[in-house]
């Protein structure tokens, strides 16, 4: 009866360890508070853009309603979960265990429905589903094959749909500021991940979206203000930046 | 067996948890319950009395920017007896000059109005019906509360508990929460208590409110509907507290010496009574899922009659940091719509408290020097329409960076 007394302990071990990731995540003043505040101004170019495509008024409650909408590289679920509460029928995907964990045990407390999977996006791609919206933030700065993998984010958006991306950009501004950003925005990242040399510059983002069949529509720069450790949208590209693409067809 | 008394308590789950009813509370839920956001209101005082039909002599100069919240959160149409401010006359003691603003300067919309307190809670007991978001649990007292990183806990004292994101304290200037959360108030008492009672006059007010600057502190005429004002009279604390207590002729004839007879015979009408003058600011409005609004984060000399304006301000405030974050289905009571509200208001109230307390300092006193420079100063004003102009747009209420709801917009 070994086997049967230990099964349940592991369970509830692996569930103690999740909790735990979970608010380490989802605690706005620890490891990952830069991730928290830069998160109102990720989540309201993506609605924003969603609501104008569908004709929607981006303040009322649950905009995006009906949406089906897919995270590439969900990590905790830090977008994925506000996206739901909007209303979204959220898909959010990352290649890492113990994010899909993470992730799940937190939207299981908060009582928010997202389906979390430990899947690539090729995997969702090659399954035949297809999105409303793809968001794939801060993602493409650490992909091996970047054709490859746009590739799979347009087969993943239907006719018409949007994809959202966010990365740093290429600039010695962006490299004064990598260390600060690795280690502060992105400490979650084992050192030596943020490879200053594959960050891309905005049109190479861009052609890789072209190359992909998608046409850039949006290209916005996100600064940082340290007075109020906020996060704005600005023209200045230069250290981090959004854009979406748009899939033709329709 | 019964079960064990857990399994019979009923949780009802909220966004936002209201504690204390008043009329920055209320507001706050009226406001929170028109955007979507539901919350529950708990407050120790029983509905029916708070909303008594009689006059309990308490009138509120409600500012411009104010009234146009009220109006887009659906609750101005339900305010009964509104009597528009045209007019502001500010003079000190006998002295011939004196500073007058009109409103008709700035365009159509009176400076502000006077509206009675059972007036703005029967208007808010007829918003909130009418809004299923809101639940208001009175009387009822709050016998615990916990906050955590992922919510609060109210347990009430009929052993139910309402859980929600946030819980904001309406709870009034000695705030128990306040006290509770540890944060620290500056505060003193002024040695000046306020007479407040209504006055029936022969003459019409024609809407011109007046402020006088007396030796012993303010004394303000606001004008009610039909030919009635309200009087906020300031006076040291020992002689108010006899003045109250005097016989009806007497305090009267101790009225109408202060008051003239510039609207013919007077008559005191309904309660008169007597409150000591008092001044706190909370060193911060937040904590972990909690905000103090209202009379718990400050409290203001009525010098002004600004108290209830911000208080209502921080309602207007803190419901758009909540909306936003709620629209971007984001945690309405996490820390960025915590800072968010404190960086809006705290530095705001700090300038109106100030002002306040100088104004008072500066007012209440019949040293000559300080009489002739301050009769100077207003003449001056007076004199400088620009001047004259901002600080009216100050009285309505209608400068600086202004919460949506204070330009009468939707949230």
């Amino acid at each position: 009866m070994l086997v049967s007394a230990t099964g349940p302990t592991v369970d509830q071990d692996e569930v103690a360890r999740f909790a735990a990731l979970a608010q380490k995540w989802w605690d706005t003043k620890g490891e990952f508070a830069p991730l928290h505040a830069l998160n109102p101004v990720r989540l309201g170019f993506i609605r924003d853009r969603l609501c104008a495509r569908h004709g929607r008024d981006p303040g009322a409650q649950r905009p995006l309603e009906g949406l089906r909408l897919i995270d590439v590289g969900c990590g905790g679920g830090l977008l994925a979960e506000p996206l739901a509460r909007m209303g979204a029928e959220m898909v959010a995907i990352d290649a890492a265990a113990e994010n899909i964990g993470t992730a799940r045990a937190h939207a299981e407390q908060a009582g928010v429905a997202v389906d979390y999977r430990c899947v690539t996006a090729e995997a969702v791609a090659a399954a035949g589903e297809r999105f409303d919206g793809v968001v794939a933030m801060e993602i493409v700065e650490h992909v091996a094959d970047v054709d490859a993998f746009m590739a799979a984010l347009a087969d993943l958006a239907r006719p018409g749909a949007p994809v959202f991306m966010a990365t740093l950009n290429r600039t010695l501004k962006a490299r004064a500021l990598a260390v600060f950003l690795a280690e502060r925005v992105l400490r979650w990242l084992p050192p030596g991940t943020h490879d200053w040399r594959k960050f891309l510059k905005p049109h190479e983002l861009a052609r890789a979206m072209r190359h992909a069949g998608l046409i850039p529509r949006a290209l916005v720069g996100v600064t940082y203000n340290p007075l109020g450790n906020s996060w704005r949208v600005s023209r200045d590209t230069d250290i981090n930046y959004m854009m979406m693409a748009e899939k033709p067809g329709e | 067996m019964l079960p064990p008394m857990s399994d019979l308590t009923v949780e009802t789950r909220v966004d936002i948890v209201i504690v204390g009813g008043g009329l920055v509370g209320m507001t706050l839920a009226a406001a929170l319950g028109h955007a979507g956001i539901s919350c529950a209101v708990i407050d120790a005082e029983d509905p029916a009395t708070a909303s008594a039909d009689i006059f309990d002599g308490r009138v509120f100069a409600i500012a411009l920017s104010v009234q146009r919240m009220m109006a887009a959160i659906g609750l101005w149409p339900h305010v009964a007896e509104t009597q528009p401010i045209e007019e502001i006359r500010v003079s000190d003691g006998a002295s011939p000059l004196f500073l007058h603003y009109d409103h008709r300067e700035l365009g159509d919309e009176p400076l502000g109005h006077m509206v009675e307190s059972r007036m703005l809670r029967r208007a808010l007991y007829r918003r909130l019906a009418d809004l299923p978001m809101v639940r208001l649990h009175a009387p009822m007292k709050v016998a615990r509360l916990d906050r955590d990183i992922d919510g609060v806990t109210a347990e009430l004292a009929d052993g139910s508990v309402v859980t929600g994101r946030l819980c904001v304290a309406a709870d009034g200037r000695d705030s128990p929460l306040r006290r509770a959360a540890g944060i620290k108030s500056i505060a003193w008492r002024y040695r000046q208590s306020g007479i407040v009672c209504a006055v029936a006059h022969e003459k019409p007010h024609r809407g011109i409110a007046h402020e006088r600057f007396l030796p012993a502190g303010p004394f303000a005429i606001l004008p009610m509907t039909g030919n009635r004002s309200s009087l906020v009279w300031t006076e040291p604390t020992d002689l108010a507290r006899v003045l109250v207590g005097l016989p009806a002729d007497e305090f009267h004839a101790e009225m109408r010496r202060r008051f003239g007879d510039f609207l013919g015979a007077t008559e005191v009408v309904g309660p008169r009574w007597s409150y000591p003058l008092a001044f706190h600011h909370a060193e911060r409005y937040i904590d972990r899922r909690l905000a103090l609004v209202g009379d718990a984060a400050h409290l203001m000399h009525p010098i002004a009659g600004q108290g209830l304006n911000a208080g209502l301000r921080d309602v207007a405030a803190l419901a758009e940091a909540i909306v936003n974050a709620d629209r971007l289905g984001l945690d309405v009571g996490g820390d960025d719509v915590l800072r968010r509200y404190q960086r809006w208001r705290h530095a705001d109230n700090t300038m109106m408290l100030a002002v306040t307390d100088v104004l008072n300092r500066l007012f209440s006193n019949d040293i000559w020097p300080v009489k002739l420079a301050r009769d100077l100063g207003l003449a001056a004003v007076n004199r400088l329409p620009p001047l004259r102009r901002l600080f009216m747009r100050h009285a309505m209420g209608t400068v600086g960076h202004l919460p949506r709801l204070l330009k009468g917009e939707a949230l």
